[in-house]
């Protein structure tokens, strides 16, 4: 199973280290303990009653002259077996009761859901102690009712995780298909919710050995002649003030195992978030020393950009200018670098991420120095719902970024917000201000982020897949209000998008990026005549218009982008291109200006000529 | 309410409307209602949308978010409950009895509609007849075959295939239940555009192949275009236009179909000239409906 290795990896550390030693030291002891010692545990020694602890005996002897500290040591094995009985009883009962809701019926399903919400609320010392007295004084009835005691708060998280999975797609497919109802159990929700349920019952099992030792501390778990560590502890309660070191010999061994059964759990929680944990990059990369030269032009200036994860260049020296009042469009696929581009000229770049540029500069301003400054830079994202607090009226919102940048007053402010909102064409807008973010649509909240950001006198407007999560009515309108407010307010925009056409329709100059790199730049007026790298030709030939022949195949692009941490030698593209040479596949092509205002990075790239050579044919 | 007539109505279509074609293959969703919620909070996600789809033939519908249009789908395969109508496969009523549909669904985002911890042969099998362990294998083999994923990989995790080759391993899985009737619910929207192509003309090619009527649902247009013999138009959760797709995506009768057609980004040509109040009213009235 892929979970080995990452377990292996998780239990190489300090961490797992320790957790595993010490679980083996344990589980050594609860074996080869009551061998090797139980008839010194178990001898009565008239002679030594009550000693203090010392070299002889090391916490001393108990009323009976047997040595406490033998006695702790076979102890381990009954609490052990205790313990893990109780947490068995909690796991079995949780995922009964809360997989049950999944299998049985909307009604019985609720029943049991309410149960145990009803069982969870009931204070848990209460609920034991109750069972505990209903199952009578004894061993097992009071492993029994610490067992039930922590089913309710087990089967509480099941049910939860339960009901994720239950909501997926795969689960939705399996019921088309028919697959019963206990085997979607066991096929896809129990191997689904295993490690979230194995960490909280490690962590349960030291809740466990200390309620179980609490009951036998009070008398009512473990009784004599039996023992275990609760027990030994009550016994020695009377001379704790006389001789602390008879007490602690037990106590210590509750505490180290119970630190130990949680160090387990935090491995296997360090197994399961290996997936996803991101490892920060440790070696400071050399940042380039030449300063940023004086003579680029250009609102937004990006020279040899590079962002850099662990293990990977996710954007590879980007050369990129935008000009005061200029449309530029970044176009590419998932993973080809061109959000990180825009976050990076925002200095937004996500955490384990690092940033370094030749040049990076603002308007006057290096980024690689400083902050891009107040409102002359406003972002627009692909989700505006998760960028808009919900829990804010979107006039205070607004209204906020007047307060802070421009030292606004409140009603000042707020005046400003309303004007803002009626720019971007929202009806009403003194009704709206006081509207909360989820009584507005994707396609107004997407107007309300383009008004935050003309609260201030913005000079660039950065747009990330702004239309993405939108309908294609509403894609329209908010196109057309970047337009308008570009048109209005002078600002240049850089928008972002998987999507040629949108991009067409807004810009002015398309980038289109591959593989963390530029393959091409040019006037979105040649994109009809024809673009000059394969990929741009192959990225507009893949997507069907109103006008592709619907009797043909579609153009396809065989093979995948490479990987983030791939190595690529020679062209990025070359594996996947028609045209590619040796040449393509060795050596890497430089972005190279073919024509005024037109850049490509191609060794053999599509001219007019062969376009006219294909159609020919 | 106007539910209670619903149903009555629809029963009284069912009784005297023409008996349902014999032909293999065909779906027939018959005055469909879907609600959500009870009582007052109760809200009509799609509303007595009947619609036919012909054996061996493609359905495209089409509609914005909140159409309705998905939770068709799903209530053709039984996902969602109906409120009232029924589901015909070949004029069969496919009620509510459990088991292996006729009707498949293939979902939107492919991370998402397979088990992770399920290796891919392992999903696909899930949909083949109980047989023996060679049986089961070949045929996992050969379905994984025909959506062109190497049958090599079918004892890897899904994680380890990129989102294109998981929705050929997702369409795989729906065909090995061998349906009579495929629903694609946006298969392609969560794939990047060079890969979205390389998947429709699977989908086309296994269409025409196999010969399975689909109900293809997308938002998209020019998919749709491509796809579809005929075109269903859904608003708000009513079907508002249906009909052969070269007459609908030429001479739209609807509005909102005329409104959805001008929405389409062309490369190349400028967006249309429209004023920003006008725009807004429309999006202004989106907002009120939710």
């Amino acid at each position: 199973m892929s979970n080995a290795p990452r377990l292996r990896l998780a239990l190489r550390t300090p961490l797992g280290i320790t957790a595993a030693v010490a679980s083996t030291i344990i589980f050594l002891t609860a074996i080869f303990g009551p061998m090797l010692l139980g008839d010194t545990a178990d001898r009565i020694d008239t002679d030594a009653i009550g000693q203090h602890s010392g070299t002889e005996h090391l916490f001393g002897t108990d009323a009976l002259g047997r040595d406490i500290a033998a006695r702790v040591v076979v102890a381990t094995r009954l609490t052990l077996e205790l313990t893990l009985f109780a947490t068995l009883i909690a796991v079995v009962g949780g995922l009964v009761l809360g997989v049950l809701p999944a299998v049985l019926g909307r009604r019985a399903g609720r029943l049991i859901t309410a149960t145990v919400n009803l069982l969870v609320a009931f204070p848990g010392l209460l609920f034991v102690l109750f069972l505990a007295v209903i199952f009578g004084v004894g061993t097992f009835s009071a492993a029994f009712a610490i067992g039930l005691g922590a089913a309710p708060s087990t089967a509480r998280l099941v049910q939860n995780l339960t009901a994720s999975i239950a909501g997926t797609d795969y689960v939705a497919a399996a019921r088309i298909l028919g697959v019963g109802r206990f085997r979607i159990i066991v096929r896809h929700i129990l191997p689904n919710i295993a490690e979230p349920v194995a960490l909280f019952v490690s962590t349960t099992a030291a809740g466990i050995l200390v309620a179980f030792s609490g009951l036998s501390f009070l008398g009512l778990g473990v009784q004599p002649p039996d023992y275990d560590w609760g027990r030994l502890l009550n016994e020695q309660l009377d001379r704790v003030m006389v001789d602390p070191m008879s007490a602690v010999g037990p106590g210590s061994a509750i505490v180290l195992t119970g630190i130990t059964f949680g160090l387990i759990g935090e491995v296997v929680a360090k197994a399961n978030a290996g997936r996803t944990a991101p490892q920060a990059e440790v070696t400071p990369e050399a940042t380039s020393a030449a300063p940023a030269e004086k003579t680029a032009s250009g609102l937004l200036n990006i020279d040899h950009l590079q962002v850099r994860f662990a293990g990977h260049t996710a954007v590879h020296d980007v050369c990129l200018t935008v000009d005061e009042g200029e449309a530029v469009g970044i176009v590419g696929e998932s993973g080809s670098g061109k959000s990180l581009t825009a976050l990076a000229a925002a200095g937004l770049v996500p955490h384990p991420g690092r940033v370094s540029a030749r040049s990076l500069r603002f308007g006057d301003r290096d980024l690689n120095k400083q902050a891009p400054k107040g409102t002359s830079m406003a972002m627009v994202f692909q989700d505006p719902m998760a960028s808009l607090n919900p829990a804010l009226t979107v006039g205070r919102q607004l209204a906020e970024v007047a307060e802070v940048h421009h030292n606004a007053g409140r009603a000042a402010a707020l005046t400003r917000a309303v004007s803002r909102l009626g720019a971007v064409g929202i009806i009403n807008p003194e009704l709206r201000v006081r509207k909360r973010p989820h009584e507005f649509s994707g396609g107004m909240r997407q107007r309300v982020m383009i008004a935050m950001g003309l609260m201030g006198e913005p000079r660039l407007i950065i747009a990330d897949e702004p239309t993405t999560a939108l309908d294609v009515t509403v894609q329209a309108q908010v196109l057309a209000l970047l337009r308008d407010v570009r048109t209005e307010s002078g600002a240049a925009l850089l928008l972002i998008s998987h999507d040629i056409a949108v991009v067409s329709q807004v810009c002015d100059r398309v980038v289109v990026m591959y593989a963390g790199r530029i393959v091409e730049e040019l006037p979105v007026g040649d994109l009809a005549d024809g673009v000059a790298h394969p990929y741009s030709a192959a990225l507009i030939g893949a997507v069907p218009s109103m006008t592709t022949d619907r009797d043909t195949p579609l153009a396809t692009i065989p093979g995948r982008p490479p990987q983030p941490g791939e190595e690529i030698v020679g062209c990025p593209f070359a594996p996947r291109c028609a045209r590619a040479t040796d040449r393509c596949r060795t050596e890497e092509p430089v972005l190279e200006q073919i024509r005024p205002g037109r850049r490509v990075a191609c060794w053999d790239p599509i001219t007019t000529a062969t376009h006219e050579l294909e159609e020919a044919r | 309410m106007k539910a209670v007539s619903t149903v009555d109505s629809s029963a009284a279509e069912a009784a005297s409307g023409p008996a349902a074609s014999a032909t293999s293959g065909s779906l027939e969703l018959r005055n469909i209602t879907v609600r959500y919620g009870r009582g007052r909070t109760a809200s009509t996600a799609v509303d007595d949308v009947s619609l036919e789809v012909p054996a061996g033939s493609v359905v495209g519908l089409v509609g914005g978010s909140g159409s309705g249009k998905s939770t068709l789908g799903r209530a053709a395969v039984g996902l969602v409950p109906v409120y009232a109508g029924q589901v015909l496969v070949d004029g069969v009523d496919q009620g509510r009895k459990p088991g292996r549909r006729p009707i498949q669904l293939v979902f939107q985002d492919p991370f998402a509609s397979l088990n992770p911890r399920l290796t891919i042969g392992g999903s696909v099998a899930e949909a083949l007849p109980r047989s023996d362990r060679a049986t089961r294998a070949s045929e996992v083999a050969r379905y994984l075959d025909l959506v062109g994923i190497d049958p090599g990989v079918s004892t890897r995790l899904p994680h380890a295939l990129s989102g294109g080759q998981r929705q050929r391993v997702a369409l795989a899985r729906a065909l090995a239940a061998r349906p009579a009737v495929l629903v694609a619910d946006e298969v392609t929207s969560a794939l990047d555009v060079s890969v979205q192509g390389a998947v429709l003309n699977l989908i086309r090619d296994l269409q025409r192949e196999l010969g399975f009527a689909m109900l293809f649902i997308t938002h998209n247009l020019a998919v749709v275009r491509y796809l579809a013999d005929r075109i269903a138009v859904m608003d708000r959760g009513v079907l508002v236009e249906c009909g052969p797709a070269a007459q609908v995506l030429e001479n739209p009768e609807h509005e909102y179909t005329r409104a959805l057609l001008s929405g389409v980004p062309t490369i190349g040509e400028p967006l249309p000239e429209r004023a920003a109040g006008a725009a807004a009213t429309d999006a202004e009235t989106e907002a009120t409906t939710r």
